[in-house]
C-alpha cells in the first residue's frame, strides 16, 4: 500500500504527458475518464475535515482568549429616529450587517444603493441603571465615536461591570485623592479575603462539627446507647463550639464593618451618578490607558483569576476553580478504579484467554462496552450505584442520617465508578495493543529461564508495556474529562457549596456532589438567565476544557508513536 | 543452583493465584455488561407485569348480621388499616385490619333514625381524599356522609382514629323545594358550592345548588337555590356530576342526557346520546377519574368509554374504546379509581375485572367471592393498592374482605408505548410523549414512538452530513495520500473524536444555530459550490504547465484545496444576503415559515445534523480508513499492473474488498449517532414531534433521559419507562456494535488468509 501514491504519481504524469497535445474537449473527456476529478473530490473530504477540526479549534481559541483580553471602551454619540441624542459607553461585543429591508418598519431613510446596514452590539453594563446590559446600535445613527482616556471599567461582585467615570473617592465619609483608590481596593480585598477564610474554613468547620455531634447523638439513640454521661459530654462539646461560633461571628461583624467603609462615586453614560461601595468592587481599570504590555499583564491576570476564583452571579461571572477541582478529583478517582481493572482484563485477554468462542464473546463485550451510549451508563449508575449500592451503604453504615441520604444520592464516588466502567474499554484496548507489540521471544526467553508466567508478566511484560498502559490511562482520562451526559445523573451539580476535599475529617468527602467543567459549559450556556452575558465565559471554559483534552490526547498519541518506533526496532 | 523446593511451591502457588485473579478480572468485563443488561431489565420488568389481587384480611360482620341488614357501601382508609361499611340499618362501622387488633370494631355510629332504613348509598367520584357518600332513606330523604381518618402520634407509634363527618351538615338536605321524596341523586362539591341533581318521586329533575356561607371545609352552613330541569322521562337510573361541577350525566333507560351546570339561570341540555344499540341495555355507568370520561356497561358484559371529541359538528360525545369484561353476564357495577384511569367491573355472579382505559389493558380477571356468597358492595382504596369487598352468603352471613392489589403501572403496556393511543381531550388517536404537566390530575402520556423517531431522525441527518465527508476522507487518506502526510492528517482528524460533545453541542446551539439561520441560503449554495470548486481546481491543475505541476504535486490536493474551499465557502456566505433579497424577499427564514408554511425552529435538525455529523466523522473515518489501508497490496498492484487507473483499481478492487470494513465503520458511526446525548440536548429544542422537517427539532431517547431523569420519581412508571428508553438504546447499539465487530473479525481473517 505504501507504494500506491508513487504509482499514482507516475500514472497520472504519463497519462498527462500523452494528453498534452490532444484537442480541448477530448482532453476534458480523458481527464474525466482518468478518474482524476473523483480523486480530487475525495481529497476535498480530507480538506473539509481538516478545515472543520482546525477551524473549530481556532474558533474556540480566539473566542475563549478574547474573553481575557481587555477591550477598548468606546463612547458613542447616537442620534436616534426621534431626533433625540444620547451617549452610549461600552465594549463592542458583536458586529453584523443586516439587509435594509429588515429595517423597513423603522422608517429610516437610506440611499437606494445601500443594501445592508451595519449594526453593533454594545455591552453597556451598569445593570442597576438600565434594564438590559446589551444594546444594538445602527452604525449610521452614530454621530461621534471616541475612546475617552479617563473611562473606567469597574468589575464588581454583583450587577456585573460598570462603565463610566470616577467622580470622587470617599474614605470613611471624606473625599480623598483618586490615586488612593488602588490602595483602598487592596485594603478591602485583604478584608474580603479574611472574611472568606473565616466563613469557609473556621465557621464552616464549626458547623460541620456541630452536625457531626448531632448525628453522633442520634446514632447512640438509635443503638440505645445514649446514657446521660454521653449526652452530657456531647452537650458540653456543642456548647463549646457554639461559644467559639459566637466569637467568630463577632470577628466577622467587625470585618464586615471595615469592608463597607469606603465608596466610589461614579458617573454613568447618561450622566447619572452612583455610589458604589468598595465592598462590591473587584478591580478598577482605565482600559483605554493601557498599552500593549499592560494589556498583556491584565490578560494574564484575568486568566489567573479565571482558573483560581469561585464563580459569581449564578456562575455567569468569576472563575471556574471549583469546576476544575471537581473534574480533576473525579477523574483521579476514576483513574484509580479503572487502571487495575483495565490492565488485568487486557492481560487476561492477551496472555491467558484461549482462542475460543468465549474469548470472542469477551471481545464483543469489550467493543460493546465502548459503544454503549454514555447516557445508558448514567442511568445505570443512578439506578444501581446510587440507589441500590448507595442505599444499602446508608442503611448499614449511616442509619443516623436517614431519611436524608449520605451515599444514596448522586456524588463524586458514583460518578467516578460510572465513568470507570465507561472508560474501561479504552484502557483495555490500548494495553492489549501494547502487549501485542511485545515480541513473543521475550516471553519465551523468560519462561525458558525458569520464571513462572506471573513472574514473566510482572518483571518483563508489564514494565515494557507500561507506556502503552500509560497511553490507555491518559486516553481514558481525556474521555472522562469531557463526558457530561452520565454525570448529569450521577453527581454533577451547577453549584456545589463545598468542595469534596476540605479540612474537615475525613477530608475526602466521596459522597459530596461536585462541579464539572463540561457541565459548567452546558449549564451556563443553556440554563443561565442571561445567556448573552455569560457566553464569553462559556467560550473561555470550553477553551480550557479543549486545551486539557487535546493536550492529554497528544501526549497519549506521542507516547504510543514512540512505543511503536521502539518495538519496530526490536522486531528487526 | 537449585532453589529450595518450598520456595518453588510458593512460586507455583503465586502463579496459580495470579492466574485465577486475572481470569476473574478478565471475565468481570463480561460480567459488567451482563450486569448492566440485567439491571435495566430488572427495573423495566414491573411495568409489563399484570396486576395481582391477594386477600389480606377477612372481617366477619357479626353484629350487623343479627339485624339482618345488608351492607350497602364499604370503604378503606389510605393506609389500609381500617375498613368500614354502611348497612341498610344505617350503621356506619369501622373495623381494624392491623394484625394486632384485627377485626376489632373501632367505631359504630347510627346514621339514621331507628324507624328508618337506607335504600341507597351512592359513592361520589371526587378529587378529594374523602369520598362522599349520598345516603337515601326509605322516606326519600338525603344526607351526605364521609369517613374521616386522623393520625395521631404517640412517640413513634401512629394510631389512626376514624370518625364520621357530615360535609353538608347532619340534618336532611333540602334538595327539593317541593319536599317530594328523592328517588336518586348525584352530587359534586368543592369548598364553595355543592351541586345536586335529584330525581323525585313525581318525575321531576331538579338541580340544587348549595352555596357555602363561608367555606365547606370549615363549616357546613349553606344557602340553597333550585332550578328545575326540563325532563320528560319517567325513570332515572343514574346521575353523575363531574368533580369540577361543570357537567351532569343523567342516565334514563338507554339514553344519556348531558347537562351543562355552569349557567346560573337554566340548565341547558348539551347533548343526548344512546350509547347502546337497540338490543342492549345500560346496566351500569361511572365517571372515570378526572370526570371527563363516562364508562357505560351493558348487559352483554361490555364496557365502553365515552368522552367529548372535537368534530366538525362541535364537541360531541364519542365512543372511544370498549372492554369485554364478561362474555356471559351483565355488568352490574363499575367502580373507578380516584386518581388513575383504572376501573373495576363486577357482574352479578361476582366476576371481577380490572381495566386501565388508555392502555386498553385488562389487568386482572377473576372472582373474589366464595361459591355460595354474593358480593354486595366494593370499594377501591384511595391509593388504588387495595380493594375491600362485602359478601353476603346464602345463610345470610356477611363479611368484609380486604385485598391487596399490586397494580403500580397499569398505564404502561406494549401497546401504549408503541401504538397510537386516544387520550382524553384529543381529537383522534396519536403518538404522544408528555410525561409531566402543571396540573395534578394530568395523565402521563408515554409513547416512545416520537422519541424513537427523533433518535432516528437525528442519526439520519447526521449520517447524511457525515458519510460523504468521512468516506471520501478515508478513501483518500488510505489510498492516495503519501505516508508522510497521512501520519499527520490521520491523528488530526481523529482528534475530532476526542473533542467533548458538550463543546460541540454548545457551539452548535449558540454559535452555529444563529449562523445557519442567518446564512441559510449559503448552506445550500455550499452544497453546489464546494464540489464545483473542487472540480474546477482539479481541472485547472490538470491544465497547469508541467513545471508548475511538479512544484504542486497532485498528492498535495487536500492542502491545495483548503484555501480554495474556504474561499468557496466565504463566497457562498457573501452571496447569501443577495440571494435572500433576490428570491426570498430578504429573509429566507420568514419565507420558509410564511410562504411555504413549514415550521422553522432556530435549533433544528439541520444544525444537529451538522454538529452530530461532525462527531461521527472521525469514528467512521478512522475505521473505514483502517479497512481500506489494510487491503493487501498485491491486489492493488495486480490491478494497476493490468493497466487499470488508480481510480478504477480503487472502485473495482479496493472498495469491494474493504466493503465489509466500511460497512462496519458505518454501523459504528450510526451507533454513536443514536446514543449521542449532549449535542442533541443543546442543539435542538427537544420537542417530541414526529416530522421529518429538517427545519424543526426533535427529541431523542438519550436527550429525553438526560432531561427527564433528574425529576422523575424513583420507582414510578415514568422512571421505569426512562429505563426502558435506555434499554432500547442499549439494544440498538448492542446490535450495531456486535454486527460491526463480527464483520470486522471476519474481514481480518479474510485479509490474513490472502
Amino acid at each position: 500500500m505504501k507504494n500506491i501514491s508513487e504509482i499514482t504519481k507516475i500514472t497520472t504524469v504519463t497519462s498527462q504527458h500523452k494528453e498534452q497535445n490532444a484537442p480541448m474537449n477530448n482532453s476534458y473527456k480523458t481527464w474525466f475518464k482518468s478518474g482524476s476529478p473523483w480523486v480530487w473530490l475525495s481529497a476535498s473530504g480530507v480538506s473539509l475535515s481538516l478545515i472543520s477540526v482546525l477551524g473549530l479549534l481556532l474558533l474556540i481559541a480566539s473566542k475563549g482568549l478574547s474573553y481575557f483580553w481587555p477591550a477598548t471602551i468606546y463612547q458613542f454619540e447616537v442620534n436616534d429616529l426621534q431626533g433625540s441624542s444620547y451617549t452610549v459607553i461600552g465594549e463592542i461585543y458583536e458586529r453584523e450587517s443586516i439587509p435594509v429591508s429588515q429595517l423597513a418598519h423603522t422608517k429610516m431613510v437610506f440611499s437606494p444603493e445601500t443594501e445592508t446596514v451595519e449594526r453593533i452590539l454594545i455591552k453597556t453594563g451598569n445593570r442597576e441603571l438600565v434594564s438590559l446590559d446589551f444594546r444594538w446600535i445602527l452604525v449610521p445613527q452614530i454621530t461621534k465615536t471616541t475612546e475617552p482616556k479617563n473611562v473606567v471599567v469597574i468589575e464588581r461582585r454583583t450587577n456585573g461591570n460598570f462603565y463610566g467615570f470616577i467622580d470622587k473617592i470617599i474614605l470613611d465619609g471624606k473625599e480623598v485623592k483618586k490615586q488612593q483608590l488602588t490602595q483602598l481596593i487592596e485594603r478591602v480585598d485583604n478584608f474580603q479575603q479574611q472574611i472568606e477564610d473565616l466563613q469557609k474554613s473556621d465557621i464552616g468547620s464549626i458547623n460541620y462539627q456541630l452536625e457531626r455531634l448531632r448525628l453522633k447523638e442520634k446514632k447512640y439513640k438509635i443503638n440505645n446507647q445514649l446514657t446521660s454521661d454521653l449526652k452530657q459530654e456531647i452537650d458540653i462539646q456543642v456548647l463549646a463550639l457554639q461559644n467559639q461560633y459566637k466569637v467568630l461571628e463577632k470577628k466577622l461583624m467587625n470585618l464586615r464593618q471595615q469592608v463597607v467603609r469606603d465608596q466610589i462615586v461614579v458617573r454613568a453614560m447618561d450622566g447619572k451618578t452612583l455610589t458604589i461601595n468598595l465592598e462590591n468592587v473587584l478591580s478598577v481599570s482605565y482600559a483605554n490607558q493601557l498599552n500593549l504590555v499592560e494589556k498583556a499583564e491584565v490578560f494574564l491576570q484575568k486568566i489567573g483569576h479565571f482558573v483560581s476564583d469561585d464563580p459569581r452571579e449564578a456562575n455567569t461571572e468569576g472563575g471556574v476553580f471549583p469546576a476544575i477541582f471537581g473534574t480533576v478529583l473525579m477523574v483521579l478517582l476514576m483513574t484509580v478504579i479503572v487502571s487495575p481493572f483495565g490492565v488485568i482484563a487486557a492481560i487476561y485477554l492477551h496472555e491467558y484467554a484461549g482462542k475460543n468462542g468465549f474469548t470472542k464473546i469477551l471481545r464483543i463485550a469489550v467493543i460493546n462496552l465502548a459503544g454503549v451510549p454514555s447516557i445508558v451508563y448514567g442511568i445505570f449508575g443512578l439506578g444501581f450505584f446510587v440507589y441500590v449500592l448507595g442505599g444499602s451503604i446508608d442503611a448499614l453504615f449511616f442509619p443516623e442520617n436517614l431519611p436524608s441520604p449520605t451515599f444514596g444520592t448522586p456524588g463524586v464516588l458514583w460518578s467516578a465508578i460510572t465513568l470507570a466502567i465507561l472508560t474501561l474499554p479504552v484502557v483495555i484496548v490500548s494495553t492489549e495493543e501494547g502487549l501485542a507489540r511485545i515480541p513473543s521471544s521475550m516471553r519465551h526467553g523468560s519462561l525458558a529461564l525458569g520464571a513462572t508466567k506471573v513472574e514473566t508478566l510482572w518483571r518483563i511484560i508489564l514494565p515494557i508495556a507500561s507506556p502503552a498502559i500509560m497511553t490507555g490511562i491518559i486516553l481514558a482520562i481525556a474521555r472522562a474529562a469531557g463526558e457530561v451526559a452520565p454525570l448529569m445523573l450521577v453527581g454533577v451539580v451547577k453549584m456545589a457549596p463545598t468542595l469534596p476535599l476540605d479540612g474537615n475529617f475525613p477530608f475526602l468527602h466521596l459522597e459530596r456532589k461536585f462541579m464539572h467543567l463540561g457541565f459548567h459549559i452546558y449549564d451556563v450556556g443553556f440554563q443561565s438567565p442571561n445567556v448573552e452575558a455569560a457566553r464569553p465565559l462559556v467560550y473561555a471554559t470550553a477553551l480550557l476544557l479543549v486545551t486539557i483534552i487535546v493536550a492529554l490526547n497528544m501526549t497519549a498519541v506521542s507516547i504510543r508513536n514512540k512505543l511503536r518506533e521502539k518495538y519496530r526496532a526490536l522486531e528487526h | 543452583m537449585t532453589l529450595p523446593l518450598a520456595s518453588n511451591r510458593s512460586r507455583q502457588l503465586k502463579n496459580s493465584i495470579a492466574r485465577w485473579g486475572i481470569t476473574v478480572g478478565g471475565i468481570s468485563v463480561l460480567f459488567t455488561l451482563v450486569l448492566i443488561f440485567m439491571y435495566l431489565l430488572y427495573v423495566i420488568k414491573p411495568i409489563f407485569e399484570s396486576a395481582t389481587v391477594e386477600p389480606v384480611a377477612i372481617t366477619p360482620v357479626s353484629n350487623t348480621y343479627k339485624t339482618a341488614k345488608q351492607i350497602l357501601s364499604t370503604g378503606v382508609d389510605e393506609l389500609k388499616e381500617i375498613i368500614y361499611q354502611i348497612d341498610q340499618a344505617g350503621n356506619f362501622n369501622f373495623y381494624s385490619t392491623k394484625n394486632k387488633t384485627a377485626n376489632k370494631l373501632l367505631l359504630s355510629q347510627q346514621l339514621i333514625g331507628k324507624n328508618k332504613n337506607l335504600i341507597k348509598v351512592i359513592d361520589v367520584q371526587s378529587d378529594s381524599a374523602n369520598k362522599n357518600k349520598i345516603l337515601i332513606d326509605n322516606q326519600g330523604q338525603v344526607t351526605v356522609v364521609a369517613a374521616n381518618f386522623n393520625s395521631t402520634f404517640v412517640g413513634d407509634e401512629r394510631t389512626v382514629n376514624p370518625s364520621v363527618v357530615y360535609p353538608l351538615g347532619e340534618s336532611v338536605l333540602p334538595l327539593d323545594d317541593q319536599e317530594q321524596s328523592i328517588v336518586t341523586a348525584g352530587m359534586a362539591m368543592d369548598d364553595e358550592r355543592a351541586i345536586f341533581i335529584s330525581f323525585t318521586q313525581d318525575h321531576r329533575l331538579i338541580k340544587t345548588t348549595l352555596t357555602a356561607e363561608d367555606d365547606f371545609s370549615e363549616d357546613s352552613e349553606f344557602e340553597a337555590s333550585y332550578q328545575e330541569i326540563e325532563f320528560t322521562q319517567k325513570d332515572v337510573e343514574n346521575i353523575l356530576i363531574s368533580p369540577d361541577l361543570m357537567i351532569a350525566f343523567v342516565q334514563s333507560g338507554k339514553d344519556i342526557f348531558v347537562y351543562e351546570l355552569d349557567d346560573e339561570e337554566n340548565v341547558p341540555l348539551k347533548e343526548r346520546f344512546t350509547p347502546v344499540n337497540t338490543k342492549d341495555n345500560i346496566t351500569a355507568v361511572a365517571l372515570l377519574s378526572g370526570g371527563s370520561s363516562l364508562l357505560i356497561g351493558n348487559d352483554k358484559g361490555v364496557v365502553s368509554q365515552w368522552f367529548e371529541v372535537n368534530t366538525k359538528q362541535g364537541r360531541v360525545f364519542k365512543e372511544i374504546r370498549t372492554f369485554n369484561a364478561s362474555s356471559t353476564e351483565i355488568i352490574s357495577q363499575i367502580y373507578t379509581e380516584q386518581f388513575r384511569k383504572s376501573f373495576i367491573t363486577l357482574t352479578p355472579a361476582g366476576e371481577m375485572s380490572l381495566f386501565y382505559t388508555t392502555s386498553e389493558a385488562m389487568l386482572w380477571k377473576g372472582s373474589l367471592n366464595s361459591a355460595d356468597a354474593q358480593i354486595t358492595s366494593l370499594a377501591i382504596a384511595p391509593r388504588a393498592d387495595g380493594i375491600v369487598v362485602s359478601e353476603l352468603t346464602k345463610e345470610g352471613k356477611q363479611s368484609l374482605t380486604l385485598y391487596d392489589v399490586h397494580n403500580e403501572h397499569p398505564e404502561v403496556t406494549w401497546h401504549a408505548l408503541w401504538q397510537e393511543v386516544w387520550y382524553e381531550g384529543y381529537p383522534e388517536p396519536a403518538y404522544v410523549w408528555q410525561s409531566t404537566s402543571g396540573t395534578d390530575d394530568f395523565e402521563g402520556k408515554f409513547s416512545l414512538v416520537p422519541i424513537a423517531f427523533g433518535t432516528v431522525k437525528a442519526a439520519l441527518y447526521a449520517m447524511i452530513f457525515a458519510l460523504p465527508i468521512a468516506l471520501f476522507s478515508a478513501v483518500y487518506t488510505a489510498y492516495f495520500m503519501t505516508p508522510a502526510l497521512r501520519k499527520k492528517v490521520k491523528p488530526t482528524i481523529e482528534m475530532m473524536e476526542a473533542l467533548p460533545t458538550v463543546i460541540l453541542g454548545f457551539l452548535a446551539g449558540l454559535w452555529l444555530a444563529p449562523l445557519v439561520e442567518k446564512y441559510l441560503p449559503a448552506l445550500f449554495l455550499m452544497m453546489i459550490f464546494l464540489p464545483l470548486a473542487t472540480f474546477l481546481t482539479a481541472f485547472a491543475w490538470y491544465k497547469l504547465p508541467k513545471n508548475l505541476k511538479v512544484k504542486l504535486p497532485e498528492h498535495l490536493a487536500p492542502i491545495i484545496l483548503i484555501p480554495i474551499l474556504i474561499f468557496a465557502g466565504y463566497l457562498a456566505i457573501w452571496l447569501s444576503p443577495l440571494i435572500e433579497n433576490a428570491f426570498f424577499g430578504g429573509d429566507m427564514r420568514s419565507f420558509i415559515s410564511n410562504d411555504l408554511g413549514i415550521n422553522f425552529d432556530q435549533r433544528n435538525a439541520l444544525v444537529v445534523g451538522i454538529a452530530m455529523g461532525f462527531a461521527v466523522i472521525p469514528t467512521i473515518f478512522s475505521m473505514a480508513e483502517d479497512a481500506i489501508f489494510s487491503v493487501p497490496s498485491h491486489l492493488t498492484s495486480g490491478s494497476l499492473a493490468l493497466g487499470a487507473t488508480p481510480w478504477q483499481t480503487l472502485t473495482k478492487v479496493v472498495l469491494l474488498t474493504a466493503s465489509p470494513g466500511i460497512f462496519s465503520a458505518i454501523m459504528m458511526g450510526l451507533g454513536r449517532a443514536v446514543g449521542e446525548t449532549m449535542i442533541v440536548l443543546m442543539a435542538t429544542g427537544n420537542t417530541p414531534i414526529m416530522d421529518w422537517n429538517i427545519f424543526e427539532g426533535m427529541r431523542t431517547l438519550a436527550a429525553n433521559i438526560a432531561v427527564e431523569m433528574p425529576e422523575s420519581e424513583v420507582g414510578s412508571s415514568h422512571y421505569r419507562i426512562l429505563f426502558l428508553a435506555a434499554f432500547v438504546l442499549f439494544i440498538f447499539t448492542f446490535i450495531f456494535n456486535t454486527v460491526a465487530e463480527f464483520v470486522r473479525q471476519r474481514l481480518r481473517d479474510k485479509y490474513s488468509s490472502m
